[in-house]
């Protein structure tokens, strides 16, 4: 049985300009340990997903509209606001995109990385600032014994996150969930960032998800690769497969769009037209009308992912009955 | 920090230099003098009294000697007290109703903000909002005699004036209900517009949802996580709302009749009680600065961002 189960998940927010489908029916499994990459453009529904796991979604306006997320046995979705409450920070944990403003302005360092031990009664308040100034140590926080004294704001961007991943994980959770955790942070950062997950998940046993836009970043990082796409998931499969043996057109195109991988002097490949507007629900394929290859059938039948091989599962309605190869 | 508590104590004494000067003169260039109410006299009489109150220095003199002794200068109005002694029986009498007044204004404010806050745009919200604004836009002399109305006319729930009723000596007595109410109703108004507003940009910062994300408890989110940089704005507007309780203080006095100090600062002015006016302007600026400057302190020790320089 996998850590975690998500089926079917269904969030949708309710505007004054219509409701805006921002995730639309997505299943997926995390195993113990695993690393998951959720890969998408913006607005693509990545971070959605994980927020609505954790009743994170500020409703209204948005709504869980269908679904389960079942974890260990419980159905996150569903459960009372206590049980999720005990189950976020101290069992699933997350970090955020932007370091600056995801840590409280107005609380010593100390008192933030203490707090889930405490809320979920974990430690004793001695204990827990031995902890804290441990795990503070392990981020590689210079001098972390007076360090732990001071405010978010005589921190740097970088050392935030550090902050943010040490008290994500000073509870020593099964799943850390990291909604673009680098993408705020200088280019030489990122990678002490991802480096520093990784070590800690190694530790720990912890499971990681990854939510990203950055293809680099989960290719080198990930077991399994989900590709979203217009609040579905449109590709899905060992990160080898997604990468050496692409099959949606839109994973393609994304993969064809990576500067790194054109030859010097050529144009970047670019993808035309624009993401999907999500308050208007397309009869058939979502990337169709951006898709090279789309045919009538693309617009007027819904597709669904199809397992191809290799644990590799794809929702191109072309690739699955046309054997379409580019 | 005692640096600038000190270099801000200093800063004080010219502006009160400033206020004293302009009080003393403003209240010599106005007509009439502080013996016209007083029956008809002769030149000789008024020329005896004028020596008495020294009048008769000339003006530069006066004021120095006004700024020097001022607490042990005694009223023109009430020849045998002096100021000191005037404001030091009359000032706990309007200190008091201002410290209720205010317990209501924090306590009903911060509560109703707080609750607003959490449900933006539903009832929950318009309700207080609404009563807010009610409070805001109606002046005190209105919202008293109507709760007099109310409560002692026709519910006779409370006395409709006076003041810790014939003894005075008790903390507390059903006639000082009314006009803290009336008082405090204002600002609570105001607080809670205020801390409704400093709420709503603060929960809906990042820091709360990754409280959230921690398992904190909707209250812990709240008291925690939320008040501290909600309330910043109640706090910066506390030093004025406090001088704004004690200078419009004597309307409530006038109102339920109580033995306050803002009736003497008013009769003082109308009665050219040269050296009353003076003494009660002083206090009250000393006290207003003072107040400002405890606001100041408050808000560094609650923003880390800030500090004393």
């Amino acid at each position: 049985m996998p850590l975690l189960d998500v089926n079917d998940l269904t969030t949708y927010f309710h505007t004054r300009n219509g409701v805006v489908r921002a995730v639309d029916g997505v299943s997926f499994q995390l195993e113990k340990g695993e690393t998951l990459g959720i890969v998408g453009e913006s607005g693509s529904g990545k971070s959605v997903t994980c927020m609505s796991m954790l009743g994170l979604i500020p409703q209204p306006p948005g709504r869980i509209e269908r679904g389960t997320a079942h974890f260990d046995g419980t159905d996150l979705l569903h459960c009372t606001r206590k049980e999720l409450q005990s189950i976020r920070g101290r069992r699933v944990a997350m970090i955020f995109q932007d370091p600056m403003t995801s840590l409280n302005p107005y609380l010593r360092i100390e008192d933030q990385l203490i707090e889930p031990l405490l809320i979920h009664g974990l430690a004793d308040k001695v204990s827990a600032k031995k902890q804290a100034l441990a795990m503070l140590d392990a981020v590689g926080i210079q001098d972390a014994a007076s360090r732990i004294r001071g405010y978010p704001h005589e921190f740097s961007g970088g050392m935030r996150q550090r902050v943010m991943i040490a008290m994500a994980l000073i509870t020593k959770p099964d799943v850390l969930i990291a909604d673009e955790p680098t993408t705020a942070l200088d280019v030489t950062v990122q990678a002490q960032i991802l480096e520093l997950i990784k070590k800690e998940q190694q530790e720990l046993g912890t499971a990681v998800i990854l939510i990203t836009h950055d293809l680099g970043v989960v290719s080198g990082f990930c077991d399994r690769i989900n590709v979203m796409y217009g609040g579905k998931i449109v590709e899905s499969g060992p990160t080898k497969e997604i990468f050496y043996n692409p099959q949606h057109p839109y994973n393609r195109a994304l993969q064809n769009s990576i500067p790194a991988l054109q030859a010097k002097g050529k144009e970047l490949y670019t993808i035309p037209g624009m993401p999907p507007d999500m308050s208007k629900p397309s009869a058939g394929c979502s990337f169709a009308p951006r898709c090279e290859h789309a045919t009538d059938l693309c617009t007027s039948e819904p597709p669904e992912l199809q397992d191809i091989g290799q644990a590799h599962t794809t929702a191109c309605l072309r690739v699955q009955r046309e054997n379409l190869k580019p | 920090m005692l640096k600038f508590i000190l270099r801000r104590i200093l800063e004080t004494i010219p502006v009160l230099l400033c206020v004293a000067a302009m009080t003393f003169f403003m209240c010599r260039l106005a007509p009439g003098g502080p013996f016209d109410e007083d029956k008809q006299v002769t030149a000789e009489v008024r020329e005896l009294l004028n020596k008495q109150f020294n009048l008769d220095q000339p003006l530069h003199k006066q004021f120095i000697q006004y700024i020097t002794h001022l607490p042990t200068l005694q009223s023109f109005k009430y020849p045998n007290r002096t100021v000191g002694e005037i404001i030091s029986q009359k000032f706990p009498v309007s200190a008091k109703l201002g410290f209720f007044a205010m317990c209501i204004a924090l306590g009903l404010g911060v509560l109703f903000g707080v609750i607003a806050s959490l449900r933006p745009n539903t009832y929950i919200d318009y309700i207080p909002s609404s009563l807010a604004m009610i409070g805001i836009c109606l002046p005190t002399f209105v919202m008293g005699p109507l709760l007099m109305l109310v409560f002692s006319l026709q519910l006779g729930w409370f006395p409709a004036t006076g003041w810790g009723g014939f003894s005075g000596d008790q903390f507390f007595a059903s006639d000082m209900v009314l006009p803290s109410v009336t008082l405090g109703f204002f600002y609570a108004a105001y607080i809670s517009r205020l801390t409704r507003g400093g709420m709503l940009d603060i929960l809906t910062q990042d820091y709360i949802r990754t409280a959230k994300a921690k398992g904190a408890s909707g209250l812990r989110v709240i008291l925690k996580h939320s008040l501290r940089g909600g309330l910043l704005p109640v706090i910066s507007f506390m030093g004025p709302a406090v001088a704004g309780l004690i200078a419009g203080s004597f309307v409530i006095e006038t109102i339920f009749a109580i033995p306050g100090l803002g009736q003497d600062f008013v009769k003082s002015a109308f009665n050219r009680d040269y050296t009353l006016v003076l003494g009660v302007v002083m206090f009250y600026a000393t006290l207003i600065i003072l107040l400002n400057l405890i606001v100041d302190i408050l808000q560094v020790t609650l923003n880390p961002k800030l500090k004393f320089d």
